[in-house]
């Protein structure tokens, strides 16, 4: 039976793992991150999992020794945020283009400078290009959850790529909440073993992983990530539909909350989502027409989910908690490319929030929507919540 | 026992190579001999050689998509991180064999670099994998400078070399510093097994290579191999280049062993550490300069001083082990 635990996110995703058991963890610290490896550590000292820790000394060669363990045919997993993340991105990009299923739970935190250790999406943002797939939480439930379906979804045959499960780094690692806690046989049997078709320790068929890989068959290789990227879009909603059948919890590309009849959409990731729902609730009982998209898939990006979900509506709100300097703002940029092509275009408006932990509001989230709602959008404009002018 | 030469043979007239021909590195490169004497040492005492690679020369020549000359498993990750990627896959092996997913207990780990990777920009990786004790051979194949990017400084090249980032010029003697001392920095890990070699003497590589592969933990061999083309020597000279490094005390060959120092050839006379730079073309531009003899005399005194220093460490650490485990 299912149990309901009180703990913070950071050890329910290390719950996940636990169940996992994977071959090889890799361990460094990194504030909001580190409480998920803690937790794993002392799982492996007390015996409760016989996973190979191997604690390194970096981040770099966190993600370096888990290419040579994921290689090697084991399944591994290890957990970061910002510096760190960024400090491993050269081997980020090594991971996903050797097509070897790594899982890792991000943290998401600021990343410097100057140094701020608390959240926002800068981190994910950074290796948003790196060929991983990513998944955003909003809960614990979430977080648990996506850790496990990572899993299944990487290793799939036709997809072999890496994960990466992002979290709300101190909102949803370090807040304490409840969380619905699966059987550990019922998530040994979702995941299953993992069966490498090749391995460096397959000595009698021996393998070159990571050749010199010149302009004659690199284009090539990389089109092959892309087709492995749509083949996890395509594999996705059945990994959705098999863990609604061992859960009761049935997730899709975008989490969608009152947006049947809305007429003004906020899209938001994580964390924040459950102020916006809070804030959705309140409009409505104005009389307001308003709903949250909440994409939970963001790599690979659902733009026919996004299109089908704002195709004639009034107008679209989308909150990023990261900037792109010079640039529009990453998820905004994506929803506004996405919404060229269909037929009823709404109003759109970018908002950044919460930068280094900056609280957020629902007063704020309300700001966003009273723009739209009074058709005052510049799509060109980008906007700013909770900021000192 | 140390591998035979009938053994050897026997591998070669059946083509039996882990580290096979078709690679493209250059005439008289010595780091291929490298790459076969280690692997060749494991596969003759019945190992099963799994390799990992830092980028550089070896790297780059021998695996030119979709070819490689590795008949036995490989791996390559990127510049700065062989060690911590083969301690993963050893970290694997270990967890795959305890869970019963494999069953082969002749697998032995062997990663390869160059000095770049090695004494510079991999040091920190090569230093958290030996510290944790992870069961693997690390080779260094020391041609004193970055090669693979055309003949930059690293913190290998001997003061006075000429390179593209510290050229000798009118000014300036080329690089000033003088050698990182790597095996004392690895023999400082305590818990390893440490040593040098050079490629005019294989069977005191393959022997070194042999405790290194049996030692149960962490292992080190830093072998001078010359870059012929920019140690700026004949193709067919690069062996007799290391013999000289060993005569004149430029290169002393010992090993470390848990704290017990190993002098493991001892010349009874030395030849003046000129003799062996003159030999180098990539010195000719140092030894046009005036202050060519106070390099070399700083040279001379400092090879003179580290050899008296290993005749005492062998000396005071005889039978005294600082540790007993890794």
């Amino acid at each position: 039976m299912p149990v309901k635990l009180t703990v913070t996110g950071a050890a329910a995703v290390a719950h996940a793992m636990r169940q996992i058991n994977p071959d090889v963890v890799a361990a460094y610290p990194i504030t909001p991150q580190t409480p998920i490896v803690e937790y794993f550590a002392s799982f492996v000292s007390d015996g409760i999992v016989d996973t190979v820790l191997v604690p390194v000394e970096s981040e770099h060669s966190a993600m370096s020794a888990l290419i040579g363990a994921a290689a090697a045919g084991a399944r591994t997993m290890t957990a970061t945020a910002a510096n760190g993340l960024a400090l491993m991105a050269e081997i980020v990009y090594i991971a996903a283009s050797y097509r070897l299923p790594i899982v890792m739970p991000v943290a998401n935190r600021a990343l410097s400078g100057p140094i701020n250790i608390h959240c926002d999406h800068s981190d994910a943002m950074l290796v948003r290009d790196s060929g991983w797939i990513q998944f955003f939480t909003e809960n614990h439930q979430e977080a648990y959850d996506f850790t496990i379906m990572a899993t299944k979804i990487a290793e799939k045959e036709n997809v072999l790529l890496p994960v990466m499960v992002n979290l709300d780094g101190f909102i949803t690692s370090h807040g304490v909440e409840s969380f619905e806690m699966l059987d550990d046989e019922v998530v040994r049997e979702f995941v299953g073993t993992w069966k490498p078709k090749y391995s460096l320790l397959d000595v009698e068929h021996p393998v070159t992983y990571g050749p010199l890989d010149l302009f004659d068959y690199y284009f090539e290789h990389h089109r092959q990530q892309e087709e492995a990227m749509k083949n996890a879009y395509k594999e996705l909603p059945g990994v959705f539909e098999e863990f609604a059948k061992i859960s009761g919890r049935k997730y899709d590309f975008l989490d969608l909350y009152k947006t049947e009849d809305a007429e003004h959409i906020m899209i938001v990731l994580n964390s924040t989502a459950s102020t916006a729902k809070y804030v959705v609730d309140e409009l409505r009982e104005e009389g307001k027409k308003v709903g949250l998209v909440k994409p939970q898939v963001f790599t690979p990006f659902p733009k026919k989910e996004i299109q089908q979900v704002l195709n004639g509506r009034k107008s679209v709100v989308v909150l990023d908690r990261a900037m792109s300097f010079g640039k529009e703002a990453p998820l905004y940029s994506l929803i506004k490319s996405s919404l060229y092509e269909i037929a009823s275009k709404p109003s759109l408006g970018s908002y950044i929030y919460g930068l280094g932990g900056r609280d957020v509001t629902p007063e704020m989230l309300r700001q966003a929507f009273e723009d739209a709602l009074k058709g005052n959008l510049i799509a060109d404009e980008q906007r700013y919540l909770g900021l000192r002018e | 026992m140390v591998p035979s030469i009938r053994d050897l043979v026997g591998y070669v007239e059946n083509n039996d190579w882990a580290f096979t021909q078709g690679h493209r590195l250059c005439p008289g490169c010595n780091a291929p001999m490298v790459a076969n004497w280690a692997t060749l040492t494991a596969k003759s005492l019945g190992y099963h050689p799994v390799v990992g690679l830092a980028t550089g020369c070896l790297e780059v020549s021998s695996t030119i998509y979709p070819y490689t000359a590795w008949n036995v498993p490989y791996i390559h990750n990127a510049f700065e991180n062989v060690a911590a990627t083969i301690s993963g896959a050893e970290a694997a092996y270990r967890s795959l064999m305890n869970r019963k997913k494999i069953n082969n207990d002749k697998i032995k780990f062997i990663a390869i670099g160059g000095d770049g990777g090695t004494y510079d920009i991999g040091l920190q990786a090569l230093s958290g994998a030996i510290e944790r004790g992870h069961d693997f051979v690390y080779i260094l194949y020391d041609n004193e400078g970055y090669m693979n990017t055309g003949n930059q400084r690293s913190g290998s090249t001997p003061p006075g070399a000429d390179s593209t980032t510290e050229p000798v010029g009118k000014v300036l003697p080329g690089k000033l510093q003088l050698k990182k001392s790597i095996v004392d920095i690895i023999a400082g890990h305590e818990g390893v097994y440490a040593a040098t070699a050079v490629t005019s003497e294989p069977w005191d590589f393959m022997r070194k290579m042999q405790a290194a592969l049996e030692f149960p933990g962490p292992a080190f061999i830093s072998i001078l191999a010359p870059c012929v083309r920019f140690w700026r020597i004949p193709d067919d000279y690069g062996v007799e280049v290391t013999k000289l490094a060993v005569e004149t005390k430029y290169w002393p060959l010992w090993e470390y062993n848990m704290g017990i120092y190993k002098v493991t050839k001892k010349p009874k006379t030395f030849k003046p550490v000129k003799e062996y730079v003159l030999k180098l073309g990539r010195y000719s531009k140092l030894m046009k300069r005036s202050d060519a003899n106070e390099i070399l005399e700083e040279l001379q005194h400092y090879v003179d001083a580290k050899w008296d220093r290993l005749l005492a460490l062998e000396e005071i650490s005889k039978d005294k082990p600082i540790r007993k485990k890794i």
